[in-house]
């Protein structure tokens, strides 16, 4: 009979690999997880983009519930996500802006075209900052809490559907 | 465990390769630059696929690099070069997964596979040296010294 | 039309395959000489079909028909022709009908030169084959159907990746589908056994070949796509321990092994049930590796069409395939005859230690392969397997194999003397320290694994000297007769021989490539001179030119050694504006002992270009070593006994085993 259970054993390992790669499949290999999550932002300050905006610090994340967006004028998806990030801050999220290894005139060009949606910009030229959010593609967009802990991240361009289903009940779950 | 340890250590940076590093990223210092490259080799890229950041064009792979020269220049041994990357990107980053409980089948199961295997080879060996009573039962001597001939002759042409 | 003709031919394939796969199956049920002779006709049929529609698409691409989807997507009016007709496989759609083309293709010659089989073992062997085409052909008219029109047609095409567009990637994936899908007459043969019960010598000799012929080709694609890579990717890697490289080394690995374990069946009718489940499990990967590549569930550099849905479908061929077979395994195995005996210290017991090592490095591979996958799906942690890993896993495992190499083929079959044939080494022994000490002392660079690396090379080699040396009894006899004796030993041994020492020669290029590779990286200006490895090049700058499809900037370099002219060398950077992508080509002098290497980079200043240069010692050696190891292959394939293009010789051949006299 134990001779038998061993030539079972090659078709036992692969329904268990076959099944594996079932699950597999619904997933998507190129989406990271953030160390940062229940962490504190890190260390950082970055001088403003516009004259008119201030720049971004660790401290100013503290005091209330808030998105960092991670953009930069050369990248396409942020293009498209803009609207979206415009359309949360007329209502009244606060949103937080770092201009990742952009140029200071198409960055501004870019806010002046497109609108601001940001409280705050901090220029983050040579990427350092980024490289301390852990920022491996943009646009990313990090939901943070009162106590300026990282609690979301999102990489790529944010859809309508990812605001809807996933941001907005994160900023009302922790701004209760 | 100690001497697989080393051979591990040993064969960890068989695979030295090189691509993409710009010449003004180089260091002056031609030992930090080795141990630089050695640590790139061992990053991964994250926005390509899979290449390390030694290999990759990208501008992540690069900032990346130069942020290792930075920390090495530094004084940072290699261990915390690799700890300072971790924590901002966690283990994905590393090509060669850190030893813990969750990647124990990676990195001891193919020893325990060939354990297992030399077990079950060792059990058949043996049963393959004894005639077992029913092996062969429809052989009669005389087909048996044949076949043995006809073997032997065929080891030696072969 | 002629696109529809194509489409056409592939309905009917499909419609040819049910017959194949049902009619023979039932016929050999019943013993019904008719029935399973249907097989014959439903094979050679089903090819002939494939091969309509194969050229059907190979005639839109040659012409440009840009109503033809795949070929606006994957071709351009302006591409070199050779690239016109290599572009059918360059993509999806394509390449799955090369697959089935060339699984077709094996069918046909089962049914062609299979006459000395017993019928029912035939019938029920084209039968499996069948089945695997309804799998494919069912694949590619759901899922990837090629010959999709377009309305209203595009002007011209959007041009096959450029990277693509080199001879050495051109012909890869042919070789990879030859041994990829050689693999199933091996399965086929296996579940066929399955189903009549019976493994004997006379099985292992009919499978021996087919493998045989899968290893050499895909062999040869896999030393193919690394060439490419080498001199293509633009920094002299060659071997990147990708998910997609492994899922072709994988079928490789256990293909190895699967060669070697049948040898033991043919000539001691042992390790039967093994040889089956090592059948079973190579075509097996060989599927698994067509799933990775095509659904996008692992990340790799080579991206081909990431479809969930063609995944899917993918997978469930897979689970039917291998899992009936396994199922079928289960049932069917235990009662397979065990055959001849041996003691542990023979022949025998060296290819059980062969397979032992070579199935427990394929287990590693693939679990590497698969593991961020694996703890993706059960605890969602992340984590990357890359080169490091299997470094450390990989060459601790081969290291005892090729060891075994130079020892095993000199025992004797039965009950060898272990120390009587490390005594016949002696000067395989003398000769490895040697070569081991010697690097040790001259190795500019890590002695400790040099020595290593060189002295297992070493070892190998001599192993195999000193065994045909033995066998030709060469310094025994007079010179002369050593001579005739070795002209008289079989075709086998030296495909054999000649693919253990193609291994050799491979293990000193990858010694010579990891170990000393020299690189240096400069942003050079015109005139200015660079030194490596005894060399002084001196960078004469850059100019345009213009090629059939890409425009290129070509750098020029002049190569002395102390004062002589040696080579000029001319690295280009090429812009493809259809697909607005760079690629670069790198130049390479060889001496065969080494490459000299230049790739030129982009412009970082007037007239100031990235310039990397690298000595690359016994590179050239790995290639020349897979093309011996595929020698070997073929060598052997044109044994006597194997004899897969003289089938009708064999049953005049007296066997040495009465199964196999049926």
């Amino acid at each position: 009979m134990t001779r038998r259970l061993v030539y079972l054993l090659p078709l036992v390992l692969f329904l268990g690999v076959v099944a594996y790669f079932a699950v597999g499949l619904t997933r998507d290999p190129q989406k990271l997880p953030s160390t940062m999550i229940d962490r504190p932002a890190p260390e950082f300050a970055l001088p403003p983009l516009l004259d008119s905006v201030p720049g971004l610090a660790t401290a100013d994340l503290k005091g209330q519930v808030a998105l960092v967006n991670v953009f930069a004028s050369w990248c396409a998806p942020c293009r498209v996500e803009h609207p979206i990030l415009t359309g949360l801050a007329r209502d009244g999220v606060t949103i937080f802006g770092i201009n990742q290894k952009d140029k200071p005139e198409p960055a501004k060009r870019f806010l002046a075209n497109l609108g601001n949606p940001y409280t705050r910009v901090g220029v983050d030229a040579d990427g350092r900052a980024s490289i301390d959010w852990g920022v491996y593609g943009v646009p990313e967009t990090y939901v943070i809490d009162r106590e300026g802990h990282v609690r979301y991240r999102h990489v790529g361009a944010l859809t309508a559907r990812d605001v809807s289903e996933k941001i907005r009940p994160m900023l009302r779950e922790l701004s209760r | 465990m100690r001497a697989l340890a080393v051979l591990a250590f040993l064969l960890a940076f068989l695979p030295g390769l090189a691509g993409a590093v710009q010449p003004d990223e180089v260091l002056a210092d031609p030992a930090l630059e080795s141990r630089a490259r050695e640590i790139s080799k061992g990053l991964r890229c994250l926005v390509c696929q899979n290449e390390s950041i030694d290999e990759s064009n990208a501008t992540l792979a690069r900032d990346l690099r130069l942020l290792v020269r930075e920390r090495l220049v530094g004084g940072d041994s290699n261990a915390e070069v690799l700890d300072f990357v971790v924590q901002r990107y966690g283990d994905f980053v590393l090509l060669s997964p850190p030893v813990r409980p969750s990647t124990w089948l990676l990195w001891y199961g193919p020893f325990g596979l060939l354990l297992a295997g030399a077990i079950a080879a060792v059990f058949y060996l043996r049963a393959q040296r004894r005639p077992a009573a029913v092996a062969e039962p429809e052989l009669t001597g005389e087909e048996r010294r044949r076949i043995e001939a006809l073997l032997a002759d065929e080891d030696r042409n072969s | 039309m002629i696109a529809e003709i194509g489409h056409y031919a592939l309905v009917l394939a499909l419609l040819v395959g049910c017959a194949q796969a049902l009619l023979p199956m039932i016929g050999a049920a019943r013993d019904e000489a008719g029935l399973m002779a249907v097989g014959d006709t439903a094979a050679i049929g089903q090819f002939a079909l494939v091969a309509v529609s194969f050229a059907a698409l190979t005639w839109a691409y040659v012409t440009s028909d840009f109503s033809v989807a795949n070929v606006v997507a994957n071709s351009h009016s302006a591409k070199p022709m050779l690239y016109k007709v290599t572009g059918v496989w360059g993509n999806h759609e394509g390449s799955m009908l090369l697959w089935v083309l060339i699984l077709a293709f094996f069918g046909a010659l089962v049914a062609a030169f299979g006459r000395n089989l017993p019928p029912s073992l035939k019938a029920r062997v084209l039968s499996v084959q069948g089945m695997i085409g309804i799998g494919f052909l069912l694949f590619i008219l759901f899922t990837s159907n090629p010959f999709e029109r377009v309305f209203p047609p595009p002007l011209d095409g959007n041009d096959l990746n450029p990277l693509l567009q080199d001879p050495g990637l051109a012909f890869h994936p042919p070789f990879l589908y030859l041994g990829y899908v050689g693999f199933s007459v091996a399965f086929s043969f296996a579940v066929a056994a399955l189903i009549e019960g019976r493994v004997d010598p006379a099985w292992a000799r009919w499978v021996r070949p087919w493998t045989l012929a899968a290893w050499t080709a895909l062999t040869l694609g896999i030393a193919m796509g690394s060439w490419w890579a080498y001199y293509e990717l633009g920094w002299g890697g060659w071997w990147f321990w990708d998910p997609v490289e492994n899922a072709s080394f994988l079928p490789w690995l256990a293909g190895t092994a699967l060669l070697h374990s049948a040898i033991v069946v043919e000539k001691r009718d042992a390790l039967k049930s093994w040889t089956v489940l090592l059948a079973i499990l190579t075509f097996g990967l060989s599927l698994m590796g067509t799933f990775l590549v095509r659904s996008g569930i692992l990340t790799s550099v080579h991206a081909f069409a990431v479809d969930p849905e063609r995944g899917t479908f993918v997978l469930v061929l897979l689970a039917i395939a291998v899992g009936g077979s396994l199922l079928l395994y289960a049932l069917r195995a235990p009662s397979l005859q065990q055959g001849g005996l041996f003691q542990p210290v023979s022949r025998e017991g060296a290819l059980v230690l062969n397979n032992l090592l070579l199935a427990t490095a394929t287990a590693t591979v693939l679990l590497g392969t698969l593991y961020p996958l694996l703890l993706d799906a059960m605890t969602g942690e992340r984590v990357s397997v890359g080169p490091p890993f299997f470094n450390a896993t990989f060459i601790p495992l081969m290291t005892p194999l090729v060891l075994l190499m130079a020892i095993g083929p000199m025992m004797a079959w039965k009950r060898a003397d272990l120390a009587g044939v490390l005594g016949r080494l002696w000067l395989g022994i003398g000769v490895t320290v040697a070569a081991a000490l010697g690097t040790f002392f001259f190795a500019t660079k890590a002695p400790v694994l040099s020595a290593f690396g060189i002295g297992l090379g070493a070892w190998l080699m001599m192993g195999v000297l000193v065994d045909w040396a033995e066998r030709a009894r060469l310094f025994r006899v007079p010179l002369g007769d050593a001579l005739r004796r070795a002209r008289g030993l079989p075709r086998a041994a030296y495909g054999m021989w000649i693919a253990h020492a193609g291994l050799a020669i491979v293990i000193f290029g990858m010694t010579g490539d990891i170990l000393w590779k020299q690189e240096v990286v400069v942003a050079a200006r015109p005139g200015q001179q660079i030194a490596i490895a005894g060399y002084d090049i001196r960078f004469e700058g850059v100019v345009q030119v213009d090629g059939k499809n890409y425009q290129a900037e070509r750098a020029h370099f002049l190569v002395r050694r102390n004062g002589d002219y040696v080579a000029d060398l001319y690295p280009e950077r090429r812009f493809y504006p259809v697909q607005r992508m760079t690629t670069t080509e790198a130049a390479i002098r060889s001496t065969g002992l080494a490459d000299l290497y230049a790739v030129i980079g982009e412009a970082t200043g007037e007239g100031v270009h990235t310039v990397r240069l690298y000595h690359n010692p016994l590179v050239p050696w790995l290639w020349f070593g897979a093309l011996v190891m595929t020698a070997g292959g073929l060598v052997s394939l044109f044994d006597r006994r194997l004899r897969v293009g003289a089938p009708m010789r064999k049953a005049r051949q007296p066997d040495a085993l009465p199964a196999a006299a049926e």
